[in-house]
């Protein structure tokens, strides 16, 4: 059951936030910061599929975090967090084709080690 | 430039509104231990606490900025430099709560500092945007039309 949970908090939150990156580059940089403006950009971005498919991942991602929370310390849930980090740039990579070079993937396992040693402790 | 600036506002908004939620969420006490139905109802009443309001508040604003950034930029660079959020929190709560960071905790929070600096000094996008090559190919193709009028008049 608790693994289940934190595959489920990892995968949902990769899966969310690659279909929003995907969904966001679809409609385009927004470059316009007027409240109004900003706001009609947003709109016509979340009338897409992949962005809809995203904020369903992290619906998902938020509700599995808090059974995991209520189940488990959160000394324990928490490191789920530094697995995400790792399964967000796998997914940017393989799935959205970002360039992660040596700089990029060495940055994101500092990162990653980091959150487990600030809640491990 | 403009990178800078808006992961700057989404990690305010994330370190806030989880200081804001973390609060009003003391003082409303502690909801685990309630029967399932009253706990849902306490989760309810609780967003009427002005803390866990303005906290939900700053979480919404943040996922439209996070969404914002992502338009332009690599989730490859967003999620590890968005890191900096654990080392604010770290030292806010070194500082103003005035609780005690062990030894590790201090390695991780420069572990993650470095981390960021790392990504930081990358691209921030290598990604080609699939909208400029079809606005791209409409103005091309606009460009027909107009050269067809253009001919036919």
């Amino acid at each position: 059951m608790t693994w289940l949970l934190v595959a489920l908090v990892v995968g949902s939150t990769a899966i969310g936030e690659v279909a929003i990156t995907r969904g966001m580059k679809q409609t385009g940089e927004i470059d316009d910061f007027r409240p109004g403006a900003w706001l009609r950009s947003l709109g016509r971005a979340f009338s897409n599929p992949w962005l809809m498919l995203g904020v369903g991942g992290m619906t998902v991602a938020f509700f599995s975090f808090l059974i995991l929370v209520s189940h488990e310390d959160l000394s324990f849930s928490v490191p789920a967090t530094a697995a995400t980090v790792v399964a967000q740039t796998l997914g940017a990579r393989f799935i959205l084709r970002e360039r992660v070079g040596v700089a990029r993937w060495a940055g994101t396992l500092l990162v990653a080690a980091g959150v487990l040693l600030l809640r491990a402790a | 430039m403009k990178t800078r600036i808006i992961l700057a506002v989404t990690v305010a908004e994330s370190v806030a509104g989880n200081l804001a939620l973390g609060h009003g969420m003391k003082l409303v006490g502690d909801l685990s231990k309630l029967p399932p139905l009253r706990m849902a109802v306490a989760s309810v009443a609780a967003l009427f606490n002005p803390w866990v309001a303005l906290g939900v508040v700053l979480l919404i604003a943040w996922f439209l900025t996070y969404t914002t950034a992502l338009s332009w930029a690599d989730l490859s660079y967003v999620v590890p430099t968005t890191a900096i959020g654990y080392v604010i929190t770290a030292i806010l709560s070194y500082f103003l709560l005035h609780e005690t960071l062990s030894p590790a905790r201090w390695a991780g929070t420069v572990l993650i500092a470095a981390g960021v600096v790392l990504v930081a000094r990358t691209d921030v996008t290598t990604t080609p945007c699939e909208v400029t090559s079809a606005a791209a190919e409409t103005a091309v193709q606009l460009g027909h039309v107009a050269a067809e009028e253009g001919g036919a008049s």
